[in-house]
């Protein structure tokens, strides 16, 4: 990228992963080589001609005096075909790739290249392209088939744009050859490849922003019924530890209706990766049928990989995302745990002894967190019409409390807030997903999609249930100070009514071969099965139907566990069942409509 | 390698030593201090600048004058010397031996601080590890590889459930025991001696590797302790093949002296005083554990430790939690009412269990069972909470079925003695047994086939 030859300097101080060192011209944000290893950083701060660098690698037995050397230009990642179904480090080195070579720690120094240069890409250029032409930046010189399901569109890269004035005809290539060549206003001739480029922190350009108009689809009941994420906008899973942030981020990943998924393990268990890898391989994406990895890439910079290479492994997933999104695909960036993003931006300020603010933060915590948040969006982008980067990141708050810096600096700006809780987590209450606390910004919008897509009624059935939750939470209280029987029988039958829908809706086990994933229609069937039998049973009981009956009804058991019965093509099972269970209600009612014509 | 020796020490401060004019000095390096009376210090460069260096030194800073202090640096990073001897030896912190015998000679020495492993050259953990303990076999499964720490308090009797563990681990179908890496971490002389007597009792003593720094030892060296343990445990796995069960006791002392050190260096404090990279120092030692692709071995890593004041919250527990794969927690409420081991259920979880359990590991309840048995436990507990507000009496009978079963589920399923070893199908019977006491239609965690199977109304 850079043609300069590097400028070489010292390093004068070690401390930990931040190291001071004297470059003359060195830049801030430049990236740096250190010591014997050449260890990979970048520069954080000038202070007259010394610098400070935070180093991605263990500086044991780096000392002073050893060498440095300026590299020119700024953590970039190489954004090209290639890129899915790979696993990645914070700082894109390609960990399968680094296995092969070097075994099974990660030694220092190393630096493979992310993309494998040797092998070839079938290159179909752009019809609409011609020579002479004027052409802008993200714009579509051809495609490449990068995975069964995924077509490469292969863009311009973001800073060039001129005339087009040479591409190549359809054919294989390597990453480095030349596909085409652009000549820039100002007469300079780019030699375009399939790959190009681009720093991790500086936001790919896009025409224009737009509004979010369609949901995310899960396949999570609460999450897609109760808490419904537009694509396009951001979404945070607090929850204290082990109450199910990854499960639900890997949910996601599974089931969601999108075109790219990119999972960020940031300061996570190792072993969380290798379940993703493990298992992605053998899941098919329920809307296209191909092996899940086909859409599915890792970065993973795990709780023992060091600190400064976690705060860049955000920033990398984020601009991969951004890419696949400028060729006009749908992509869902999870991120866990965007805590250990920001304990690794306290663990550096720290070390640069800036002023801290909260619990040890520095003050530019929260631009900071807003700034990246804001990098997802539905676009109009330069060549591809929409695309959007939905992303939704874990925050793992100490102690679980919410009201913690990193928490509440996040729930303030994002739309969708999935909050977890232990209680629930505690009784096996899965997903631990709570709620009274959570929220969407966007039910509207979602329900516009549903009332068109799935049912009119959805909105409707949605405010019940969370009425009767709502409801359920004070009966309780009153329960708990003095008894049950203080309820009337119509109280009971909303509690009632409140456990079918906790167990038979919200309730939904990632482990189960049937349950793990729920379509619209079923979602909404299920919901409204389990109310339409509570609004029967509601009537049953103004006409004088003792509660207890009602709550022995064998059909309520089997209501409970229609969810792993019926799967999402069993819609008609499902209805059949629908029926069954509304005509015993119906039956229950005949004997007392009869009872009750008759005089006492 | 030639060795660097200087005498111009300028400060001495909770176990931090400052030396001055010495350049080129390698961060990490292992460092010798000689003190007035002639004894060696063992220290590491934790900062390392053209002027000056600062050396964390093991065995604190107490009783060094600035004038007589000679330091040594050795040009090394701290290292332990490996061979197949080392099984059946006593180690401190730094490695060297305390229980009168020679040290290790070996060629082979590995620095404590290992480079993370590739999450590519992982394999998940899969098999299951029958402890022979019900509530941890079939409602908390422990797998070869996985961290699953013990959370405890004072005076809960975590050291005994920690060696009931090492006594009985071992696979359903093999009776191939573990090798054991002990590290214990300001322990009392008391705690030192039980477990060495366990190890003698149960045989196991030839099979133990103990890395040991007591209550009145030095804290720095609870620093470099786990890592010199779990530097041997890989050393055990995956040179030698073996599967290494490590106990690690007590986190929280290790915890305590990080905060010292972190304090004296004036780091920026997180919560509670510990420094905002206690999570990550915790999580290098915890990531040691595991499975790697095409290596016979594995560590599974047992680490105790005791919750402040009871708090879950703290964040030694709290980080603790964030990085293993689930916790095992005791509760002193069970404790004072006389149940041993006494496993808080609800807030304990083995998020590896899901891989482990069922059909080709165990047996094809298992998963369902210990699900309707946590749904259950939980509602009981709700109720037994209702009960004691409105009383027992004014109970539905529905209800009395599970303030009963919450009784018996403590009494019989919970509480075994310490001799008791049970195999997986006993605890899924025992299971099954308080389970039957409900009918079929109130199990809805637990599929048909398997009642009709299992459901004692049923069969
Ligand atoms: N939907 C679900 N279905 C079944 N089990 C679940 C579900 N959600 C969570 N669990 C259980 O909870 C355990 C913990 O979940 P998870 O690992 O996602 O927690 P976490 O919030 O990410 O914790 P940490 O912050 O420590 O990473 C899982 O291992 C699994 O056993
Ligand atoms: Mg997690």
């Amino acid at each position: 990228m850079n043609t300069t030859s590097n400028r070489k300097g010292k390093i004068k101080d070690i401390n930990g992963p931040i190291v001071t060192i004297e470059l003359p011209g060195v830049q801030n944000g430049e990236q740096v080589r250190i010591g014997s290893l050449g260890l990979y950083g970048e520069v954080i701060s000038l202070e007259g001609n010394e610098a400070l660098a935070q180093i991605y690698e263990s500086t044991e037995m780096v000392r002073p005096g050893e060498s440095v050397e300026g590299l020119g230009h700024p953590l970039s990642v190489e954004l090209g075909p290639g890129l899915i179904g790979g696993i990645f480090d914070g700082v894109q080195r390609p960990l399968e790739a680094m296995f092969l070579k070097a075994g099974d720690q990660i030694p220092r120094g190393l630096s493979p290249l992310p993309l494998d240069r040797d092998k070839v890409w079938h290159f179909v250029p752009s019809e609409n392209l011609e020579p002479n032409m004027p052409i802008i930046n993200g714009a579509v010189l051809g495609r490449v088939q990068e995975t069964e399901t995924i077509e490469h569109r292969i863009l311009v890269p973001p800073n060039i744009s001129g005339e087009l004035i040479e591409l190549a005809p359809e054919g294989d290539y390597h990453l480095e050859e030349s596909i085409g060549q652009v000549r820039d206003q100002q007469g300079e001739i780019h030699h375009l490849k399939l790959y190009h480029r681009w720093p991790v922190r500086r936001p790919r350009p896009y025409q224009s922003r737009d509004n979010g108009i369609e949901p995310l689809i899960t396949g999570q009941r609460i999450l897609d019924t109760f808490f419904p994420l537009l694509k396009g906008s951001k979404c945070a899973v607090p929850g204290p530890f082990g109450a199910g942030k990854t499960v639900v981020q890997h949910q996601v990943a599974r089931w969601a209706n999108a075109d790219i998924v990119i999972y960020v393990g940031c300061g996570e268990r190792g072993n969380e990766l290798v379940d993703v890898l493990d298992s992605f391989p053998k899941l098919k994406d329920p809307y296209t049928g191909r092996p899940l990895m086909d859409r599915t890439l890792l970065i993973a910079n795990t709780s023992n990989m060091p600190v400064v290479a976690r705060e860049a492994s955000i920033y990398v997933g984020i601009t991969i995302a951004e890419y696949y999104r400028d060729q006009g695909y749908d992509v869902v960036m999870l991120a866990d745990s965007t805590s250990r993003w920001a304990e690794a931006l306290r663990e550096v300020s720290g070390r640069l002894g800036q002023m801290p603010v909260e619990e040890g933060y520095p003050a530019y915590l929260a631009s900071r967190l807003a700034a990246f948040y804001e990098r997802a969006g539905r676009v109009d982008t330069m060549d591809c019409g929409k695309g959007s980067v939905t992303l939704i990141g874990a925050v793992s708050p100490p102690g679980g409390d919410f009201s913690e810096p990193v928490t509440s600096h996040t729930k303030e700006i994002i739309q969708t807030f999935w909050a977890l809780s232990k209680e629930l987590a505690d009784a096996r209450h899965y997903p631990a997903i709570d709620w009274v606390d959570s929220f969407s910004a966007d039910v509207s919008t979602a329900a516009e999609w549903w009332h068109e897509n799935i049912d009119r009624e959805w909105e409707k059935r949605r405010s019940q249930a969370l009425g009767m939750l709502a409801r359920d939470a004070e009966l309780s209280r009153i329960v708990n100070l003095v008894g049950p029987e203080a309820l009337s029988s119509a109280q009971r039958w909303v509690l009632e009514g409140a456990a079918l829908i906790k167990e038979g809706v919200l309730q939904q086990s990632a482990l189960d071969p049937v349950d793990t994933f729920s379509s619209p229609e079923k979602q909404f069937m299920l919901l409204d099965l389990i109310l339409s039998v509570y609004d029967a049973g509601a009537d049953l009981i103004e006409l004088g139907v003792p509660v207890q009956e009602l709550s022995e009804m064998s059909v309520l058991a089997r209501l409970r566990r229609c969810k792993e019965l019926y799967d999402s093509n069993q819609i008609d099972q499902l209805n059949a069942f629908r029926e069954e269970a509304l005509n015993d209600f119906k039956e229950i009612h005949s004997e007392y409509a009869q009872r009750g014509e008759q005089p006492a | 390698m030639s060795a660097k020796e200087y005498r111009t020490a300028s400060s001495a401060r909770g176990g931090l030593l400052t030396v001055a004019n010495v350049p080129n000095i390698a961060f990490g390096d292992r460092v010798h201090i000689r003190d007035q009376q002639g004894n060696t210090r063992n220290g590491q460069v934790i900062r390392s600048s053209d002027e000056e260096v600062l050396i964390q030194v093991f065995e604190g800073t107490s009783e060094l004058d600035l004038e007589s202090t000679w330091v040594r640096f050795l040009d090394e990073p701290v290292e332990i010397a490996l061979s197949p001897e080392i099984l059946g030896r006593i180690f401190n912190g730094l490695g060297e031996p305390r229980d009168y015998r020679p040290p290790i000679v070996s060629s082979l020495r590995r620095s404590i601080s290992a480079a993370a492993f590739n999450p590519a050259a992982r394999t998940y953990p899969k098999e299951f590890i029958q402890t022979g303990i019900s509530t941890i076999d079939g409602l908390n499964s422990l797998v070869r590889g996985q961290k699953l720490p013990i959370f405890s308090a004072s005076g809960l009797p975590h050291n005994r459930l920690a060696a009931q563990i090492v006594r009985q681990a071992k696979l359903p179908d093999d009776d191939s025991r573990f090798s054991v890496v002990f590290a214990a971490m300001g322990v009392s002389y008391a705690d030192a001696r039980f477990f060495q007597e366990e190890f003698a009792s149960s045989g196991v003593l030839g099979n133990v590797v103990m890395f040991v720094n007591m209550a009145d030892d030095p804290p720095v060296e609870r620093l470099s302790l786990p890592r010199m343990a779990l530097t041997a445990a890989e050393y055990l796995a995956f040179d030698l093949d073996r599967h290494v069960l490590v106990v690690m006791t007590d986190m929280t002392h290790y915890a305590e002296a990080l905060r010292e050190v972190a304090t004296a260096k004036g780091d920026v404090p997180a919560r509670k005083g510990y420094p905002g990279y206690l999570y990550s120092d915790l999580a290098e030692i915890y990531e040691r554990s595991g499975r790697i692709k095409d290596r016979h071995g594995s560590i599974t890593l047992v680490p105790v430790l005791s919750m402040p004041s009871d708090d879950i919250t703290h964040p030694i527990p709290d980080l603790t939690g964030y990085i293993t794969e689930g916790q095992i927690v005791l509760s002193r409420e069970l404790h004072n009412q006389g149940i041993y081991p006494p496993v808080h259920i609800s807030p304990s979880l083995s998020r590896l269990m899901k891989d482990g359990i069922g059909k080709d590991f165990t047996r094809e309840d298992h998963p369902h069972v210990s699900n309707q048995l946590y749904a259950l436990y939980a509602r009981a507990l709700e109720t037994r909470n209702l009960a004691s507000i409105i009383g027992a009496d004014e109970l539905s009978t529905r209800d009395r079925r599970y303030l009963e079963f919450a009784d018996a589920f403590e009494n019989r399923f919970v509480r075994q003695s310490e001799d008791e070893d049970r195999s997986i199908e006993e605890t899924l019977n025992l299971a099954w047994d308080l389970l039957s006491t409900f009918p079929p239609q109130a199990l809805t965690r637990v599929n048909e086939t398997e009642i009709a199977k299992y459901h004692r109304q049923s069969v």
